[in-house]
């Protein structure tokens, strides 16, 4: 049995460390109120891009002459798959459902290295790979928790110039999508080509393009793709803070669950004492007599 | 005198938005004055300056847009950019900045090598920044 100082000792470090999980936990929570707003800030953007680019996508999809090479599907001979994860852990199951997932995936649809290759984002993502060996073609980990549209476009544009380049011929999307501040769900989406376009049955609006509906795509595709990307990194940064909000508050819970344990061992082990102490005085007296 | 609700939507949120009488863009094709009621179209846009003009013809907002496009609907026009700042809240100084590494990165590339592109991009946008931010818009006193 553990002595009372031992026992002492354990709780204040306890403490300490719950004190630490409570600061994370409200760091996090805090951040993810601000990837919230930023994602909302973004998505104002994305819906106008995506109903133009599809109002466009649906025209010229009929007209099957004039098609953009990323809205062409081309037998697939290298997959790329851009998988989402963070810098420094501490997010519960946040990357390895992501990394697990790639990893089945790769398994499943791959027999050589020469198929696919990977593009990551996050840290543990990079090490993970790198350790087992996966074609890694290019990564960034230096994504704050705070990036904006320009920290990350010059990474974006290097993806699609893959696509562009015809090195790779699909490009699959891998992260945590946010849910709600307690649930995150796996997404794999494929981004290039672009496929599920054709926007919902509302008013259809007849465009004019000028000079011409190619020349439009030319420009609006690579940003929609841009675009694209830079969502998903904002959606895997919310789901991110959300998780670590979440792992961090168990943490916490799980600390507090000790403290009051080892304070129930830490006051029997007192009582045993004081027990143990009057029986030495009543004998030492007893004797005496 | 009618006007047409105009926003500007970058990643980074909303820029501008309000309802005004002539939106004037300078599109891949050439120069777009578009007044309420235009038919719609969908064009790209050059690295430039937007001139938003409002009911009171002396009122014009200026804001720079840094390429995307205009999409003129039935009701209201919306331009879609990766980055576009109005006349107030550039920053001067850094244009002032990102204009001087433009143009020492280009006199020390050539048209061929890697980057060349980039910082020509670059310095447009330095450019168009510091035009914009210059343009005199005090409403002489009639």
């Amino acid at each position: 049995m553990p002595s009372m100082r031992d026992i002492k000792e354990k709780i204040a470090s306890t403490k300490q460390m719950r004190k630490i999980t409570k600061a994370m936990q409200m760091v996090a929570a805090a951040k993810l109120n601000r990837a919230q707003a930023t994602a909302q800030d973004y998505s104002a953007y994305a819906d106008k891009l995506r109903e133009v680019v599809a109002s466009i996508a649906s025209t010229a999809s009929k007209g099957s002459n004039s098609k953009h090479p990323m809205l062409a599907t081309r037998p697939v001979k290298k997959t790329a798959y851009l998988v989402i994860t963070e810098n420094r852990g501490l997010a519960g199951a946040y990357d390895s459902t992501v990394l697990k997932y790639t990893q089945n995936l790769i398994r499943e649809k791959h027999q050589s290295q020469d198929e696919y290759l990977i593009i990551v984002t996050g840290k543990v993502g990079l090490n993970y790979f790198e350790k087992r060996g996966y074609p890694v073609a290019f990564s960034k980990t230096d994504i704050s928790d705070d990036f904006s549209f320009d920290d990350v476009l010059a990474f974006a544009k290097q993806t699609i110039t893959l696509f562009d380049t015809k090195q790779i011929d699909e490009l699959h999307l891998i992260y945590n999508h946010f849910v709600n501040a307690i649930s995150q769900t796996l997404v794999d989406k494929q981004l290039l080509p672009l496929k599920d376009l054709e926007s919902k049955p509302t008013e259809k609006v007849n465009y004019a393009y000028e000079p011409d509906e190619d020349e439009v795509l030319e420009s609006l595709l690579p940003l929609y793709a841009e675009g694209q990307i830079y969502g998903a990194l904002l959606d895997a940064k919310a789901a991110e803070q959300a998780a670590r909000m979440t792992a961090m508050r168990s943490a916490s819970d799980n600390a507090s669950d000790i403290i009051d344990h080892l304070s129930l061992s830490y006051n029997r082990a007192r009582q045993a004492a004081i027990t143990q102490e009057i029986t030495e005085i009543v004998g030492g007296a007893a004797a005496l007599e | 005198m009618s006007t047409v609700h105009t926003d500007i939507v970058t990643p980074a949120g909303k820029v501008y938005e309000g309802d005004v009488h002539m939106v004037c863009v300078r599109s891949k094709s050439g120069e777009l004055g578009i007044l309420p009621h235009h038919m719609p179209i969908v064009a790209p846009l050059e690295i430039a300056l937007v001139r938003l003009k409002h009911e009171d013809e002396k009122i014009v907002d200026y804001v720079a847009v840094h390429g995307g496009f205009i999409q003129v609907g039935r009701e209201n026009i919306t331009i879609l950019s990766e980055a576009a700042e109005p006349k107030s809240s550039i920053d001067v100084e850094r244009a002032k900045k990102a204009n001087a590494e433009a143009k020492s990165q280009l006199n020390t590339l050539h048209a061929t090598s890697e980057g060349y592109a980039e910082a020509l991009l670059k310095l447009k946008r330095s450019e168009l920044r510091l035009s914009t931010a210059a343009i005199d818009d005090t409403i002489p006193e009639a």
